[in-house]
């Protein structure tokens, strides 16, 4: 009967070592990630690494190209990393795809994204790969003695944009290009209205503008274009304007440790603002109305704010266009900071992509991956895909370079390469880069900014949906956004790599495991008992 | 040594438990969410719907169920609309930015994501574009084609395309299936634009040439400027009697795996072709197809 009851504990414990044991393992694979990644001596040559990698395009077929050149001139410099692409068109997307592909460790190894997206990576250990000691190594960090091609020093490369890829104190990311917005006015209708563009554009001129702008005929055309549609003002990005007013206005969005201060009076104040214009018709957005592009370019829009990487679909002449041929109207295009409360000290967001590396086991895998992001940092890449849009290149090498300069110098030469509108929004950019500024990013960043948008959202459809607006509409508002985007979950501090967070209940593997686990104990126990037990009565 | 061996198994399992229960180091699920990022200024050529509303790939998972049979019986011929449900040229007539109460029928299931679907629908005389209406999971797998919806939201138009925005629904007992209407004669026309979300078809068009990012003469391309790559959307030209028009196959209704998606794949310029799909607008006609057929 004992040997009976020993075999059967062994047994007991050997099946349950057999299957809890790679189960927990395979658990602690999931949760607690992969290893910090050591920087190795050497690059091995004699292996070969595939890559995944990534990117976000405009839509635009030459970025696209871009991205595919860059590639197989990289390939050449080290035929042993292969570099697969994955296109993307917006953000949004990418971050969603990420988010899905950390749980089964499958996630690229270089990735466009924003700092803001990093910041919820981050809440993974190991996951994004801090950048600092591959920046400073000596062979083959920024501009290092290995690397087989130009790269930027860490001295070159714009500091305001690298400082925007700084969280928690460590480098997650490599600035890949900058842009703003911009505000692209139809100058004609600006001026047939009786009105001239200021030095810098404030916001009671916008608005005071846009509503002259709806008086109508008899017919009910309005008379500035003839025509039975007209929004005089469009904003494409609500989060960015809501940000960038609490900004010049001095008022609370976040704090750097993830204090939300969104929730506020000054807020509430814009958004009766923007509700007055909202309600009137003078103002709409992109996810109420359309692109600004094609309102602007129909003449049924005198302001349209997008970013300055949108700027080749924006003008009569615009190189690309959603509108057929015979509804675009010709007009003189300005192209303008964003609407200032303040303007003897204008400011303006800093946003575009960045980069990040993904962790993964092999150590000489994330060294391929640097070699790469190092790669879209050279001239070439730089100043080919920052003349596709309104976009800035991240480097001064290659801002200061020749071939730069002779780009920009050849504004409005032609409407493809050089379409004003396009180089007058960079010029814009270059022009302003001690005047931008970006959010704090912590773990909720990305919603808080969502909300920012929403606010203004809902608002603007309520206005139109001719519900009232008043304090009690703004309570629910917010509790309703808060709620949305689950803002009252986030931490107080919500630094990346703060606090811990309330997960659930336990998933059934880890209860069957911890349920195994208990079983066990308590038949060891009970043995060791029955042994005592037997041993003093003998 | 059977007492050791047993205690040192079982210390093995509480060292592995103990290094899994540590720091939870998973991404927060609450931050998953769907995150439409502002910015650059991607003007992403009808798509208009997944650029402004991130929809995912969710939808990529899900069948693509546009309709299959002919005019599927049933309560088609007596569409009578309960107490308060808006027929569909009240609907017509209601306002923008008001709201509006109808009935109507599933006709194809486009995506699904953070609890709102859009959804393609139709009654017997017109055609509705439920745009991200509240949905749960659950009740979206209810959604089969044919399924008769009661929907509460809001008229919106968005580059010309009229939806039904902010909505709920409730499913209604009733089922409908719309035969796809051949509006060929009409293309081109202003009364096409009538017949906007409805199940449609068009016959005997030519594939032409579209020029993708190398000027090259091909059939089709992956998003409307060739920028993109399998699985984005498919833009091709077909013609009629001198005009030319450009139709999509849109990727969160039709993905790379589907029937449409390959066969579209497949064209070669002067193909002549029967199609089907929804009548779908942005800035001017942009029909989403579902089915393609080689003459």
């Amino acid at each position: 009967m004992m040997k009976a009851g020993k075999r059967i504990l062994s047994l007991v414990l050997l099946v349950v070592s057999m299957t809890a044991g790679p189960l927990a393992l395979t658990g602690c694979h999931g949760s607690k990630g992969l290893g910090a990644f050591h920087m190795p001596e050497e690059f091995g040559l004699s292996g070969n690494y595939e890559i995944t990698f990534w990117a976000k395009n405009d839509t635009n077929k030459t970025q696209t190209a871009i991205y595919e050149q860059a590639i197989v001139d990289f390939e050449k410099l080290y035929p042993n990393i292969t570099v697969n692409l994955r296109l993307y068109t917006d953000y949004g997307k990418i971050y969603n795809d990420v988010i899905t592909n950390i749980t089964t460790n499958t996630t690229p190894n270089v990735c466009i994204t924003y700092p803001d997206h990093i910041a919820t990576y981050l809440s993974g250990t190991n996951l994004v790969v801090p950048l600092d000691s591959l920046f400073d190594d000596e062979k083959y960090g920024l501009g290092g003695s290995e690397v087989r091609f130009a790269a930027p020093s860490a001295e070159e490369i714009i500091p305001q944009f690298l400082e925007e890829c700084l969280i928690d104190g460590h480098y997650y990311a490599l600035p890949y290009m900058r842009s703003s917005e911009a505000c692209y006015i139809n100058k004609t209708y600006v001026e047939a209205l009786g009105y001239t563009l200021p030095d810098v554009l404030t916001w009671d001129f916008v608005w005071e503008v846009s509503e002259a702008a709806m008086a109508k005929d008899a017919e009910d055309n309005f008379l500035i274009n003839g025509q039975k549609v007209l929004i005089p003002f469009i904003y494409k990005s609500t989060d960015n304007m809501m940000i960038q007013m609490l900004k010049q206005k001095n008022a609370g969005y976040s704090t750097a440790d993830g204090e939300l201060l969104l929730f506020q009076d000054d807020t509430k104040e814009l958004l009766y603002t923007i509700a007055e214009h909202g309600k009137s018709g003078a103002f709409s957005t992109f996810k109420i109305s359309s692109y600004p592009a094609n309102f602007l370019n129909t003449g049924q829009c005198l302001f349209a704010i997008d970013s300055t990487a949108g700027a080749t679909w924006m003008g009569t002449n615009a190189p690309l266009s959603d509108i057929s041929e015979d509804k675009v109207v010709e007009f003189e295009t300005e192209v303008m900071t964003i609407p200032q409360f303040d303007p003897q000290h204008p400011q303006m967001i800093s946003q575009g992509p960045s980069v990040c590396i993904f962790n993964k086991e092999d150590p000489q895998e994330v060294l391929a991956s640097w070699l790469f992001t190092q790669y879209l940092l050279s001239n070439d890449v730089q100043i080919a895909y920052a003349r596709t849009e309104g976009y800035v290149p991240v480097t001064s090498k290659a801002q200061e370079s020749a071939e730069y300069q002779d780009y920009l110098s050849r504004c409005g030469e032609n409407n493809t390469d050089y379409y004003d509108v396009k180089i007058k929004a960079t010029e814009l950019l270059l022009n302003h880069i001690d005047h931008t500024f970006v959010t704090p990013v912590f773990n909720g960043s990305a919603s808080l900014r969502d909300a920012a948008g929403q606010l203004i959202e809902n608002t603007v459809k309520s206005v139109r949906r001719k519900q009232e607006v008043n304090d009690a509409y703004m309570d629910k508002l917010y509790e309703d956004t808060i709620s949305l985007y689950r803002l009252d979950q986030l931490n107080s501090a919500s630094s990346p790599s703060s606090g811990k967070r309330d997960l659930g209940e336990l998933p059934k593997t880890s209860v069957i495991l911890l349920s195994s686990l208990a079983t066990a104990w308590a038949l060891i126990l009970t043995y060791v008992v029955v042994c005592r037990v037997k041993r003093r009565n003998m | 040594m059977k007492k050791f061996v047993s205690l040192l198994l079982a210390l093995m399992l509480v060292i592995a438990c103990v290094g899994c229960g540590g720091k939870n180091e998973s991404v927060p699920a609450e931050e998953a969410v769907a995150n439409e990022q502002s910015d650059e200024g991607t003007q992403d050529a009808a798509e208009p719907e997944a650029g402004a509303n991130e929809e995912t790939e969710a939808a990529a998972d899900e069948e693509t169920t546009a309709p299959e049979t002919e005019a599927d019986a049933d309560t088609a011929t007596d569409d009578v609309k309960s107490e308060g449900v808006m027929t569909y040229e009240e609907y017509v007539a209601a306002e923008l930015d008001t709201e509006v109460v109808v009935e109507t029928y599933v006709q194809a299931k486009q995506s699904w994501w953070e609890d709102k679907a859009t959804v393609y629908s139709q009654d017997k005389d017109g055609g509705y574009f439920l745009y991200n209406m509240a949905c749960s999971e659950e009740d979206y797998e209810k959604l089969a084609v044919g399924t008769k919806i009661k929907v509460t939201g809001y008229k919106a138009e968005w580059s010309g395309e009229v939806e039904i925005i902010d909505a709920t629904f409730e499913i209604e007992e009733g089922s409908y299936v719309a035969e796809a209407e051949d509006v060929t004669a009409i293309l081109g026309a202003d009364e096409l634009i009538d017949h906007q979300n409805k199940f449609v078809a068009f016959k005997g068009m030519t594939v032409e040439a579209s020029q993708d990012a190398d000027g090259n003469d091909v059939a089709f391309l992956y998003n409307w400027d060739g920028s993109g790559q399998d699985g984005d959307d498919l833009y091709f030209n077909v013609s009629l009697d001198g005009s030319t028009y450009t139709f999509t196959v849109e990727s969160y209704l039709c993905d790379n795996t589907t029937d449409v998606y390959k066969a579209v794949k497949e064209l070669n310029i002067g193909d002549q072709i029967d199609m089907e799909g929804f009548l779908y607008w942005y800035e001017g006609v942009n029909p989403h197809i579902t089915s393609v057929i080689v003459k």
